[in-house]
């Protein structure tokens, strides 16, 4: 029944505690639907089975206590997880089988939820259009051969088409809010430091952050609640004391300042983005929010400093991939030659890119130049933010600077590609939390999104602001289901 | 400054990933694009600025040194590529 997969994850928890749907009813339902799915291509490995069995356990000996009774969920596949194939979309983890379970996903499973299966994603995280995956691209629900943003592309297309309730994704400049903003759904970046990073593939450790995405904001605020936790096992997890984000999620934004900074004003963005955010603008002062305009002075230099620090951060953590533990390997008269061979390989075009401009940015004689220089501006753009936050409570800005585009568009460009993250990129450089809710449809019927930023540790307050702001919004993204087969 | 296909060369062989010459032609176009790019950091005076070495400004803690997880050699060595009873192998290191 597709009345089931298209219901919130706030209405199938009510249903289940209310005993009017059973876990195994709902679990199966998203499979079904996944069966006629396939051409969208979100899946990298199913655990369909599995799922079924532990949704009749979880019926046979219900707890109506947890957070997420008896939900199915899938997830991003650069979360490990314990006895399941995780592949960072890569050809070189295509056959690794991780012997532990991350925390973000051991959070979803100890409030009852169960593992739907692993979603499509850009190898590595590196990519904004889900095409660098070894498994193939993914397609947009909201149109044929339109990419559903990246790097959590199976992620924001399975939220988008119903195939799970929610999803878990990462984001290291972009990578949940700007796939959300293409497929009219919902994600959150937390504060650096909300999340655990432990068992989640590393690109690039400085800015990685695991997050919520989902149909709303409410649901949004659920699922942070059960993923967010301090954990030992991540040196840079923050022990501090979390909010119960959905018993505290309210619409009252009366009297706070929104931020609007005028450098994220580009050249060559389309109307129909600048008009949004007017509306944006215009929706929170209905709501009592005071306009504040500000400046972030930085924020053209913000895109650069990242491809810097992220490939520098990504070369060295990819430098554990070389045929001799796990994965892939390929064969060499020598060792060195095995190496080589199994790298050049097993990494797609996009990641060796990548860590080319890693070790090039981190070698002898250019540290200076390219990677302390890019710190130094990090320090810049932080700066701006803090500067900024002594003023108001939260920044309002669109969340991409277009709309999906088509599949291969944009591929024989890289820096054309990475143009794309250049309203979330900031974010992750700052370490702050940020939102991206569909505000509204361009001349091609496809979503947007806009983007609330907020201070370090300050989640509840952009949650808040974006369910005031939804509610105003009252975006529908009539979706046609024009993939199912039969 | 632009990248010759020599340094391309040298890079590949510091990252060990091999390629061949019509990679590192192609690579060169694409790191010079990419570097271009990058060179705009060059407009701003950072000589007064302290590096940002730490987004979350916590000082690492110390835990107790413990054993925690179960003996899992044998799920371990199910993901290497080539194993020898209890060992990973490799092609021959020493001659």
């Amino acid at each position: 029944m597709s009345d089931i997969t298209s219901k919130s994850l706030f209405e199938l928890t009510s249903n289940i505690k209310e005993k009017k749907l059973s876990s195994g009813e709902i679990t199966k339902a998203f499979i079904d639907r996944a069966e006629k799915s396939k051409k969208l291509n979100v899946y990298v490995t199913d655990n369909f089975e599995k799922a079924i069995d532990q949704s009749k356990k979880f019926d046979s000996n219900p707890n109506f206590d947890l957070k997420l009774p008896g939900i199915p969920i899938a997830v991003k596949d650069l979360f490990c997880t314990n006895g399941v194939r995780t592949t960072a979309g890569s050809k070189i983890l295509n056959n690794f089988v991780p012997t532990y379970e991350s925390t973000v996903t051991q959070n979803l499973w100890s409030q009852g939820a169960i593992l739907l299966g692993k979603l499509n994603c850009d190898e590595f995280a590196m990519g904004s259009s889900n095409e660098t995956s070894f498994f193939g691209n993914v397609q947009n629900p909201v149109g044929e051969n339109l990419v559903p943003g990246g790097s959590s592309g199976g992620s924001s297309a399975a939220v988008a088409a119903n195939l799970t309730p929610v999803t878990i994704g990462t984001d290291t400049g972009g990578s949940i809010r700007q796939p959300a903003s293409f497929t009219g759904t919902v994600g959150l970046k937390p504060t650096y430091g909300s999340c655990s990073r432990y068992g989640i593939v590393a690109f690039a450790s400085s800015l990685d952050q695991a997050g919520p995405m989902t149909k709303n904001v409410r649901d949004c605020s659920m699922l942070l609640e059960v993923i967010s936790s301090f954990d030992q096992k991540d040196s840079t997890s923050i022990d501090y004391k979390r909010n119960c984000y959905s018993k505290e999620l309210s619409k009252d934004i009366k009297g706070k300042k929104i931020g609007i900074p005028k450098e994220y004003r580009v050249d060559n963005m389309p109307d129909e983005i600048e008009q949004l955010w007017k509306n944006g603008i215009s929706y929170a002062k209905d709501c009592g929010a005071e306009i504040i305009d500000i400046s972030l002075p930085h924020t053209n230099y913000a895109l650069p400093t990242y491809y810097i620090v992220a490939p520098a951060e990504a070369s060295s953590n990819l430098a554990r991939y070389d045929g001799v533990k796990y994965g892939f390997r390929s064969h060499g008269q020598n060792l060195i030659e095995m190496y080589e061979k199994t790298r050049s390989e097993g990494f797609g075009d996009e990641v060796k890119r990548r860590i080319m401009i890693g070790t090039y940015v981190l070698s002898s004689g250019y540290y200076d130049a390219y990677y302390l220089k890019a710190q130094k501006v990090r320090q810049l753009i932080k700066k701006d933010f803090d500067d900024a936050f002594s003023k108001v409570d939260a920044i309002l800005t669109p969340s991409t600077p277009s709309s999906a585009f088509k599949i291969g568009e944009k591929t024989n460009d890289p820096v054309s590609m990475y143009l794309n993250d250049i309203f979330t990129v900031p974010i992750n450089l700052a370490g702050l939390p940020g939102i991206s809710i569909p505000a509204g449809k361009d001349k091609n019927n496809y979503p947007l999104g806009l983007q609330v930023i907020g201070k370090p540790f300050d989640e509840q307050n952009i949650l808040n602001i974006s369910y005031a702001l939804e509610d105003k919004i009252n975006f529908k993204n009539d979706i046609s289901d024009w993939w199912l087969s039969e | 400054m632009s990248i010759d296909l020599k340094t391309v060369k040298h890079i590949s062989k510091l990252a060990r990933i091999s390629i061949d010459d019509e990679k590192a032609n192609k690579l060169k176009g694409d790191l010079n694009n990419i570097f271009e790019f990058i060179e705009k950091l060059n407009e701003l005076n950072t000589d007064n600025v302290q590096a940002l070495t730490s987004i979350a400004e916590t000082t690492l803690r110390f835990r107790k040194d413990e054993i925690k997880s179960e003996n899992i050699r044998e799920k371990i060595l199910k993901n290497s590529p080539e194993e020898n009873k209890d060992f990973f192998v490799v092609p021959k290191v020493v001659e």
